[in-house]
């Protein structure tokens, strides 16, 4: 039986109507073969324009719906809907975009309606061979895995928790907590982080539907969304946390000692530790590079010491399967290192501190217990804070870190709280205090008497150097201890030279040494920058062009605490939404092998990104699953023998489309 | 305070003549306070930029030949700025006007009519060559083309350095030919003093005896005759591979071809010439050739690899004087005697006429010596 294709072109208002002559496309989409009706309207997308569509379907019986419109991504969903409720299969609606491809795009009204019939005509013969195809159905798992305990990770665990999720939580370090556990305060409310986030890591700790899994990692991801199954590794912590007590007293005998990561190597920890007091869990682990009994085969005094006997040298790692139905990133990011910019003196001089080791500094259970000392345990007179270290630089990273001018305003007002009398230079080429309360705390630094030179610092010498290479008579003396930072005041047009007891610098935020390699576990895009890509940077910014992932907090994107956990909320509230639907409909258009052509001959299996081709060893063919396929179409175009049909995209459906369009 | 209103036809302008990226520069400053002029009398390059991209007068003052096109704000830019080649482009406007320095004039002079900026006559050009051993260039019989830049046919200091290079490849078997007379100065200064007329001439002339010679690897002695060669003929439609000499005796000295037996008792701080390092990231060949030299003490300067201090010579400072307390030379000399040294190595016959000047200027004849890492490599040679 002939198929009746009824055709719809839309006006959009004038955004098409404008440039095209919507009534002459019409009249010739009536000339067409298979064409029933044909119509022009105002809006398709109104109620009243679908009301005509499932009317027509229902009336004229209509087995094809060919609609000229805007752009599938806009209203191809609404129009499929309006088709299903007319009793319509919604693969049967073709869309024609006459809107981005042809009236947004020219000018000529004549050339205009003419490249939108040649669209409708594509689309007609396309609507002719197409199928009808059923969306399938599958249950979602109804927990969630969160990759990355920072304040991202915690946020989003405690939300899916708390509205009775079951919440896996894998963090890599021993602890949780992540860059906020390290930092004193906060801008630009000046909170406590440790009060404001210890509770929070406590909660993830007890919570009943929350199972930590501290000193993992994820080993490997399959499954797809609502489905995934994932294996960790647990590392071995050589200490039964199970019988462990947490009395410490393995770590105070510890005789061993090495640099302590969370200090940022301004203090020392044990062989056996857990990186700071407030560590959920805060149970120790057992370093095996630093620990005697591993390296040397004597000593296990932690063993000797542990009344409840929790010390296990032959603790092996362990792989643990989860099953969960979505799964959120929040791994979090690094700073960049800082010795890649020799002339400012970072690595060099002792006195030249990244921004984490002031943050330990600063901190009251840090190394000098929160007061703002040199190494060798003076006071300083003088600090400058250099912006933009590594951001907004061609030679490292382009783009700007988002949190280092205020923080460095926070590190000047914790200066000038502990030492009132110290001079704070800004050395900074634009303040960027853009959030709520930022501008204010601008001003109250100004207030508080910081100075700031509008200038980046270009280099970084030792008073010693200085003396040795300097020649000028500009009369600046600097003992051995101090630092000079040279820079131009822009304002001024002139060259300032500083001498300071401290320099502080911004370090890029940068993304971690392994995104790439967490990307791939879990089919994450990256940018430019190498960050995590989010779907849409406005309208879906924690959703992954891999469904049911969700990304959050410093894997996607430079940004500070309140946007981190503003992103970690987002992400459980996705999260939940899909869990909460218990059953989801997934791509009809999937793959489909046909067994008869099929040589065997496994080039899809490599090509296929979502591993959802098996092979059949026994009857030598590849095998579809049609659960995991996600319609790229790849293994259809890479199968030499024409075995595989990409459902919806088939050759023959393409082809019908391009002869629609260059019979005009 | 004056009033200024732009002038965008001349930023334009500027723009055109090279410098395409003018508007991408964000006014941080930091080729102001990593120019090497804030030691003596600072520059300010931001200024200049900002002038440049409003077309405002000021834009074609003095300040303009100041630079000595060293690269250092060029490789720190934020934004990655062509600065030199902004330079270039400004410099190339005035040339148009004529209103270049005198002593610049000459120098041009001299390289049109002569084809080298010291005003020597031109049939002296590679007249070292034979007394040294050298035969024209036969590509059936040489593996590299030695260009040995124009400084060693008229300055007596750099046929000292040609005389080293000429030791250094017969111990190490390498065949070397030359070009006569013919050859011009490779232009490289030329074209950053502005004068891209003259510079086009110069390389297509120079291109041409390549292609009649069957020239294909070429070895240079001065980093400014590399960084031509390989980052501005072949636009030009010249390709020649380049090899510099510290590069040659890098790989000979780790292939085992030179065998440097005779010890150079001294403690050798180097230099690195902005055309080897900044501009084309030589930083460790030298530095392996010196560590190599038998009883050579190495030690670093302060300011070194690509912090190191321009010597003043580059982008046609050569030619212009540059006042007693200004010049660079001057500041590097005390720092080089500072570590310990008594030997400033470098690789570069313009770094080492400026040190060579401040030697004497300085009254530094007997404590420290200047020499081509060549030189050393030379000395070491039983």
């Amino acid at each position: 039986m002939p198929k009746k294709i009824g055709v719809y072109i839309c006006h959009c208002g004038s955004n098409i109507a404008g440039t095209v002559d919507v009534e002459a496309v019409a009249e010739f989409a009536k000339g067409l073969g298979g064409v029933t009706l044909a119509k022009d309207y105002k809006f398709m997308c109104s109620d009243p324009g679908q009301d005509m569509l499932k009317e027509d379907i229902r009336s004229s019986g209509l087995d094809g719906v060919v609609i000229a419109a805007c752009s599938p991504l806009m209203h191809e969903l609404t129009f499929r809907k309006a088709a299903l409720e007319a009793g319509l299969n919604p693969f049967l609606v073709q869309i024609a975009n006459i809107r981005e491809q042809c009236s947004w795009v020219t000018e000529d009204r004549a050339l205009a309606t003419q490249k939108a019939k040649a669209l409708v005509a594509g689309a007609v013969a396309r609507a002719l061979s197409h199928e009808p195809l059923e969306m399938r159905r599958v249950e979602v798992q109804p927990s969630a895995l969160i990759v990355g305990g920072g304040i991202a990770g915690i946020q989003a665990a405690l939300d899916l928790a708390d509205a009775g999720v079951q919440v896996y939580m894998v963090e890599r370090e021993p602890t949780i907590g992540g860059h906020m556990a390290m930092f004193d305060k906060t801008f630009p409310t000046l909170d406590c982080s440790a009060c404001i986030l210890t509770p929070k890591m406590t909660a993830v700790g007890s919570h009943p539907n929350i199972q930590l899994m501290a000193y993992s990692e994820v080993e490997e991801v399959s499954g797809y969304i609502g489905n995934f199954r994932v294996k960790v590794r647990r590392k071995a912590a050589y200490v039964d946390h199970d019988k462990c007590t947490g009395c410490g007293l393995c770590m105070e005998k510890c005789p061993y000692k090495v640099d302590s990561e969370f200090d940022q190597g301004l203090s020392k920890r044990r062989a056996i530790y857990v990186p700071f007091p407030q560590a959920v869990p805060n149970k120790p682990v057992i370093d095996r590079d630093a620990c005697a009994y591993f390296k040397k085969g004597k000593c296990r005094v932690c063993e000797k010491v542990c009344e409840p006997g929790a010390i296990d040298f032959e603790q092996q790692d362990s792989i643990e399967e989860i099953e969960t139905g979505a799964i959120i990133v929040s791994t979090g990011f690094q700073a960049m290192d800082m010795t890649a910019m020799p002339q400012l003196g970072y690595g060099k001089h002792a006195e030249v501190y990244s921004a984490l080791e002031f943050e330990r500094l600063n901190n009251a259970a840090g190394p000098t217990l929160g007061k703002i000392v040199t190494k060798d345990g003076r006071e300083p007179t003088s600090v400058a804070i250099l912006h933009c270290t590594g951001s907004r630089d061609e030679n490292y990273h382009r783009y700007c870190s988002r949190v280092c001018c205020m923080y460095a305003l926070k590190y000047a007002h914790l200066i000038k709280e502990k030492i009132p009398e110290a001079a704070v230079y800004q050395f900074y080429i634009d303040m960027r205090c853009f959030g709520k309360g930022y501008e204010e705390f601008y001003q109250r630094l100004q207030e508080e008497g910081v100075r700031f030179i509008r200038g980046k610092a270009a280099q970084v010498w030792s008073g010693k150097e200085y003396r040795a290479i300097a020649t000028d008579d500009t009369g600046l003396e600097v003992d051995d201890a101090q630092l000079v930072v040279q820079a131009e005041d822009t304002l001024l047009g002139k060259l300032v030279r500083v001498p300071v007891d401290m320099i502080v610098l911004t370090p890029a935020f940068e993304a971690r040494d392994d995104a790439e390699q967490v990307g791939k576990a879990f089919l994450l895009n990256r940018g430019a920058d190498g960050f995590f890509l989010e779907q849409h940077p406005k309208l879906a910014p924690v959703s992954t062009t891999n469904d049911g992932v969700f990304i959050a907090g410093g894997c996607q994107g430079p940004k500070d605490i309140p946007d981190t956990v503003a992103q970690g909320s987002a992400a459980a509230s996705k999260a939940l939404s899909l869990i909460t639907r218990r059953e989801i409909e997934i791509e009809a258009n999937t793959a489909y092998i046909d067994e008869e052509l099929c040589s065997g001959c496994k080039n899809c299996l490599d090509i296929c990104p979502y591993n959802a081709i098996d092979f059949d060893d026994e009857k030598n063919r590849a095998v579809l699953n049609e659960a995991l396929c996600k319609a790229c179409g790849t293994c259809a175009a890479t199968c030499p023998s024409g075995a595989i049909r990409a459902r919806h995209f088939a050759d023959d459906q393409i082809f019908a489309e391009i002869e629609g369009v260059m019979s005009i | 305070m004056e009033v200024a209103t732009p002038f965008l036809e001349v930023a334009e302008a500027i723009e055109q003549g090279g410098a395409e990226d003018l508007n991408v520069c964000y006014q941080c400053a930091t080729c102001t306070g990593s120019c090497p002029w804030g030691f003596v009398e600072p520059l300010n390059v931001r200024r200049l930029i900002h002038l440049a991209q409003l077309g405002l007068e000021g834009y074609e003052g003095e300040d303009i030949w100041r630079c000595t096109t060293c690269n250092t704000c060029k490789i720190r830019c934020p934004r990655g700025v062509g600065i030199v080649d902004l330079i270039r482009s400004i410099r190339m406007m005035i040339g148009e006007t004529g209103l270049i320095p005198q002593s610049l004039r000459a120098a041009l002079g001299s390289t049109k009519s002569e084809g080298n900026p010291w005003s020597g006559e031109r049939k002296l050009r590679n007249k070292w060559a034979a007394d040294l051993g050298f035969t024209p260039f036969d590509k059936n019989e040489h593996e590299y083309l030695l260009f040995a830049c124009c400084m060693p046919s008229y300055d007596s200091r750099s046929r000292k350095l040609v005389e080293a290079v000429a030791k250094v490849l017969s111990a190490a078997g390498i065949r070397a030919g030359v070009l006569g007379s013919e050859e011009s100065c490779c232009g490289e200064s030329i074209r950053k003093i502005g004068d891209e007329g003259l510079f086009g001439n110069l390389a297509e002339g120079n291109g041409k005896l390549f292609a009649e010679h069957g020239v294909e690897r070429v070895l240079v002695i001065s980093p400014h005759c590399y960084h031509t060669f390989k980052n501005e003929y072949p636009e030009l439609g010249t390709s020649v591979q380049v090899t510099h000499m510290t590069e040659l005796m890098a790989s000979a000295i780790a292939a085992g071809k030179l065998d440097l037996k005779k010890p150079v008792d001294a403690a050798v701080t180097y230099h690195d010439p902005c055309y080897l390092g900044r501009h084309n990231e030589i930083y460790d060949a030298p530095r392996e050739v010196l560590r190599s030299i038998p009883g050579v003490k190495f030690t670093e300067m302060i300011r070194n690899r690509d912090c190191s201090l321009c010597c003043g010579g580059g982008g046609g400072r050569m030619w212009m004087e540059t006042k007693f307390g200004e010049r660079f030379s001057d500041l590097r000399i005390p720092e080089a005697l500072g570590v310990g040294a008594d030997v400033l190595a470098t690789a570069c016959p313009y770094c080492i006429n400026m040190f060579e000047d401040s030697r004497l200027n300085l009254n530094k004849e007997d404590e420290i010596r200047i020499k081509d890492v060549t030189e050393l490599v030379a000395e070491a040679l039983a």
